[in-house]
């Protein structure tokens, strides 16, 4: 028998139901509206009276209106289909809708149940396993999808029955397993998961140890991120936040990709709807919309459901991780996410933390980062969920809960500054404020030195040294004037613009400059530090800056020319000249 | 607005009072249903138990304990239909212009959003006459996008300048805390361009009470859907001024006991402005509905909650200044932005559109630096010097407000500035853009 209540209360989402019987937290309710049911989640209970938050308009409810407990939390569904959909923040189709607009209480099934699967078994009769064992596998597009015991079973389990290699729809029976009392349970190709509980099933997650390729060179070559590892974009609006997210879901080198638009514009979504079925994976050849998943929770659907989107993501990265997959996760923008938060904690009428926000944001959020990381499975083969968010720091100041609490989380700090966007040195990450903790890690330093060449590490951090003297330099210059400095500070200055203007920014809407592969920024930054270790002698500021804007200029072009091409190494000989000249 | 109900529940005892709420004990009360007290619009906020708390739209100033109040049933909503064109309406969308009332359906305001996966993307351009607008921050069907300007700039005017001469199929005008003489301007100047049939008000002015304001919003862009949805109109929308809106917010959520967030502002500003501004949307059938809005900021400064959380909501922004070497009222190139720009950019509009406009707004930027030498003492450089002029000529023939040419002729305006001030190679424009249109 399901528990079932009444509204005693509302105000905007938040709903007060006195109910009998037993009710869970974060369990989810159905709330009558005249026939229509709408989905809510339990987020407090007093004695008899569960609060929970609608995930759509209240409009017309009225006080007395029935409720009926699911009996379960926020579940959705896992199983072959996943990828290339679109979904709202509680995985419902949103191809699959037919109306213009968003219908209260439609709720739209997230697989298509009547499509055929090929699917060849991996496991065979009388094979132990346990929870995210691999039984089979369907080829979803050109991913191998591993049908797994469902995270949810308990213990270990003997299979019984294997379905032969065929064509089957996901309801269809694949295996039945036999549990230690020599009961049988039969498994299908889907499986439901609690959204707010981390997925288990593997051996062991360690340290990150080795890189994670973006193509961006301001995150690949000046801070790294680590495969399984965490990220995180702050800047204030206009600087450049979703073009870099596009950027590194276009190029990098995942094998899946679940991108949140939590809370953010209508209009940004529909960008990724048209253009990635179209745009090409540089890694696959095949097309962008075949790795990814869209979880769309724009900044006018229900504020329940945006807080609820983070989570299906991450539990659609966590199931592809268990089948030793390279998942990247992005979110944009978790400010979104911790604003509906707020809405919420006020509404329930909580002792408020800093900026009104609920005094737990911190531990919410660092407890959400925590699900990402790379693992060993149990089966001996390694998955990773690698996640980057972007942050909406109120006012551009981060000094802001949300970007202090992002920051004790996430390792990878990519700090996007106002000044660079608007002098149009995109991407505007700032190189002196942004960090990774991962070049910290001797294990990543040692994958990178092996990866791209010995010494790399120190390369990085020199130039990264460059750009901090330089900066002191200009700040010299521009008290003291062109005249009023020794002209080594020019040269010092025009050597941090070189790497600024040669490594730093990135044309993201240049095919070629886009994406630079890992030997390619070796390439280039050996070349840039060549001409950055050499002394020179010019006898006026005006030569030194004139000497560098025409090899900056130079530069530039060779990163708009195809790698190695004829055009490439044309410029790469004007380059040596100049390097071969000296000063003139 | 509905105002007559056979089965309207009335009810005498007030429990509580405030300057925005009052509540009282009821059965049977829906959430956002209207109700009069007192002879006054009020709508269902809070249910609690048996209390109900009502915001008063018009203020509660001398409700008394025992008013009368009588509740609807049902959430505000606008009759709509073709007749709604060339009408000017109150709040509540009742005729304030003498003429009848409007027959059509009934719908509820505030209405679901789109569905994302049934947008499409915006690629119409939209022509203002302006070349702050149209040559550096282009603007775009199903585009939302705010003037940013002090209170001291004339925002309204450039809006309905900008609303006239765009070619769309409807306007409607929501005017909140609009003073009488912006109202009173804004009517003027839409009957002397002979365009009233096409336009529809919805006003809420200084002498009406502030909370009102909140209707209006919800009021245009339900009569825009309308247009858009059931019509396939282009439809172009004015929200004038959104500052006053969330200050009206912040009125009603102080009156509630919220927890107030950055700048005094309710925590769900954010969500409260994304739930208008994200109603702009191009349709798959045609109709579209575009907004522009106007943020009033104090003293230019755009970390306040109110132009913060507007700026991530939006589309850019339009940001209005007074330009202190000519004295004239520009598109500041710097911190206005279209986000939109780039997808009818050398697309609907020349070839060299891109490139003119990034090579104008560098060399002004050159001219601003320049500018802070002169201040600090420095010699001005000859190039310094050409770029001193250059910036004031560009400000006068393109960047100010009261510039009404096509966008060939600004590319063209631009291209004969570039001449006169630049060579070829420091306006670092590509090669093949050069030879077909410098003008020497």
């Amino acid at each position: 028998m399901k528990t079932t209540g009444v509204v005693t209360g509302i105000i905007s989402n938040l709903v007060t139901i006195a109910f009998e019987g037993h009710v869970a937290e974060n369990e989810i309710c159905y709330v009558d509206l005249n026939g229509v049911k709408l989905m809510a989640e339990v987020i407090k209970v007093t004695g008899k009276n569960a609060f929970a938050q609608v995930f759509e308009s209240t409009r017309g409810l009225k006080q007395g209106d029935r409720v009926e407990f699911d009996g379960h939390m926020l579940e959705i569904t896992l199983g072959p289909g996943l990828l290339s959909s679109s979904y709202d923040g509680l995985q419902n189709n949103l191809a699959t809708m037919e109306d213009i607009f968003l219908k209260r209480g439609e709720y739209t099934a997230p697989l298509d149940s009547s499509k055929e699967w090929d699917f060849t078994p991996i496991a065979a009769v009388g094979d132990k396993v346990s929870a995210a064992s691999w039984l089979g596998e369907v080829k979803e597009g050109w991913l191998p999808h591993k049908i797994m015991v469902p995270f949810s079973f308990k213990g270990s389990y003997t299979v019984a029955k294997v379905a032969a290699a065929g064509k089957y729809r996901i309801d269809d029976t694949i295996a039945v397993l036999k549990d230690a009392k020599g009961e049988e349970v039969p498994v299908t190709m889907v499986q439901k998961w609690p959204v707010k509980v981390a997925v288990g099933g593997y051996k062991e997650k360690p340290r990150p140890y080795r890189i994670m390729e973006t193509g961006v060179r301001t995150i690949d070559t000046l801070n790294p991120i680590a495969e399984g590892g965490t990220g995180f974009i702050p800047g204030p609006f206009g600087c450049g936040k979703t073009v870099l997210q596009h950027a590194i879901a276009k190029q990098c080198d995942a094998d899946v990709i679940v991108m949140a638009a939590c809370g953010e514009r209508a209009n940004e979504v529909v960008e990724i709807f048209k253009e990635f079925p179209e745009l090409i994976d540089p890694n696959t050849g095949r097309k962008l919309m075949e790795r990814t998943t869209i979880i769309c929770n724009t900044s006018n659907m229900p504020v329940a459901a945006r807080e609820a989107s983070v989570y299906t993501a991450m539990t659609i990265c966590e199931y592809y991780r268990a089948m030793g997959l390279k998942v990247l996760l992005l979110a944009d923008s978790t400010s979104r996410w911790a604003q509906a938060l707020r809405e919420m904690s006020n509404r329930m009428e909580e002792l408020p933390g800093a900026d009104a926000f609920p005094v737990d944001l911190s531990s919410i959020i660092s407890n959400f980062y925590s699900r990402a990381g790379i693992v060993t499975l149990n089966n001996g083969k390694t998955g990773s969920v690698t996640f980057i968010g972007t942050v909406s720091p109120a006012g551009g100041n981060l000094k802001e809960p949300v970007t202090e609490s992002t920051k004790k989380a996430a390792r990878c700090f990519y700090a996007l500054a106002q000044g660079r966007a608007d002098s149009k040195r995109y991407p505007a990450v700032d190189p002196l404020d942004s960090y990774s903790k991962y070049l910290e890690y001797p294990e990543i330093a040692e994958c990178l030195n092996n990866l791209i060449c010995p010494g790399w590490v120190d390369m990085v951090l020199k130039a990264k040294n460059l750009v901090r003297r330089g900066k002191e330099m200009a700040e010299q210059i521009n008290i003291l004037g062109d005249d009023g400095v020794p002209i080594t500070y020019h040269e010092t200055f025009w050597k941090s613009e070189l790497v600024d203007f040669v490594i730093l920014q990135q044309d993201a809407f240049d095919e070629i400059d886009s994406r630079t592969s890992l030997e390619r920024q070796k390439f280039m930054l050996s070349l840039v530090l060549e001409f950055c270790d050499k002394t020179y002698d010019f006898e006026t500021f005006e030569e030194c800056s004139a000497y560098f804007k025409n090899l900056i200029n130079s530069f530039r072009q060779m990163n708009f020319s195809e790698w190695q091409s004829e055009k490439f190494n044309s410029y790469l000989t004007q380059i040596r000249n100049i390097l071969s000249d000296g000063n003139n | 607005m509905a105002t007559t109900n056979a089965f309207a529940r009335t009810y005498t005892q007030l429990e509580a009072i405030t300057k925005a709420t009052v509540s009282l004990r009821a059965q049977g009360i829906s959430n956002d249903e209207l109700a009069i007290v007192d002879g006054r619009l009020a709508q269902v906020v809070k249910i609690k138990g048996d209390s109900v708390t009502l915001q008063v739209f018009s203020g509660t100033e001398g409700i008394p304990t025992d008013a009368e109040v009588r509740f609807f049933g049902e959430a505000p909503s606008l009759n709509v239909g073709e007749g709604l064109a060339g009408r000017f309406f109150n709040a509540y969308g009742e005729p304030i212009d003498g003429g009848p009332k409007v027959e059509g359906e009934k719908r509820f305001i505030g209405g679901p959003s789109v569905n994302p996966y049934k947008r499409e993307q915006p690629s119409q351009l939209i022509p203002t006459g302006i070349a702050g607008i149209d040559l550096n921050n282009t603007l775009v069907s199903g585009q939302k996008i705010p003037f940013f300007a002090d209170p001291d700039q004339p925002y309204n005017q450039v809006m309905a300048q900008v609303a006239l001469r765009a070619d769309v199929d409807k306007i409607i005008l929501g005017g909140m805390g609009l003073s009488n003489d912006d109202y009173l301007y804004f009517k003027q100047a839409f009957e002397s361009a002979g365009a009233l049939d096409k336009i529809i008000c919805f006003v809420n002015t200084t002498e009406q009470p502030p909370v009102e304001r909140l209707l209006i919003p919800d009021m245009v862009l339900t009569a825009a859907e309308y247009f858009a949805v059931d019509r396939n109109e282009k439809v172009l929308v004015l929200l004038t001024d959104m500052t006053l809106y969330a200050d009206a917010l912040c009125i009603v959520s102080n009156r509630m006991d919220q927890i107030p967030s950055k700048d005094s502002m309710p925590g769900s500003l954010y969500s409260d402005l994304a739930k208008i501004y994200e109603k702009a949307v191009q349709l798959p059938s045609g109709g579209s509905i575009t907004i522009i809005a106007v943020t009033t900021l104090n003293d230019g400064d755009i970390t306040h909650a109110i132009p913060d959380n507007t700026g991530y909501i939006t589309e850019g922004q339009l940001f209005l200044r007074q330009d202190t070497d000519t004295g004239k009222v520009i598109i500041d190139p710097f911190r206005s932005l279209s986000r939109l720009k780039q997808l009818v950019q050398n697309k609907k509009t020349r070839e060299d559109h891109s490139q003119v406009m990034n090579a104008s707004v560098r060399l002004y930027a050159d001219a601003q630096n320049a500018k802070t030498k002169l201040e600090n003492g420095f010699d001005l450089s000859d190039y310094d010097m050409r770029c001193l002029d250059y910036a004031k000529e560009y400000a006068v023939r393109l960047l100010a407000i009261d510039v009404n040419i096509p966008i060939e002729e600004m590319l063209d305006t631009a291209w004969e500035i570039f001449g006169k001030y630049f060579s070829k190679a420091e306006t670092g424009i590509k090669e093949s853009l050069i030879e077909k249109y410098w003008k020497a």
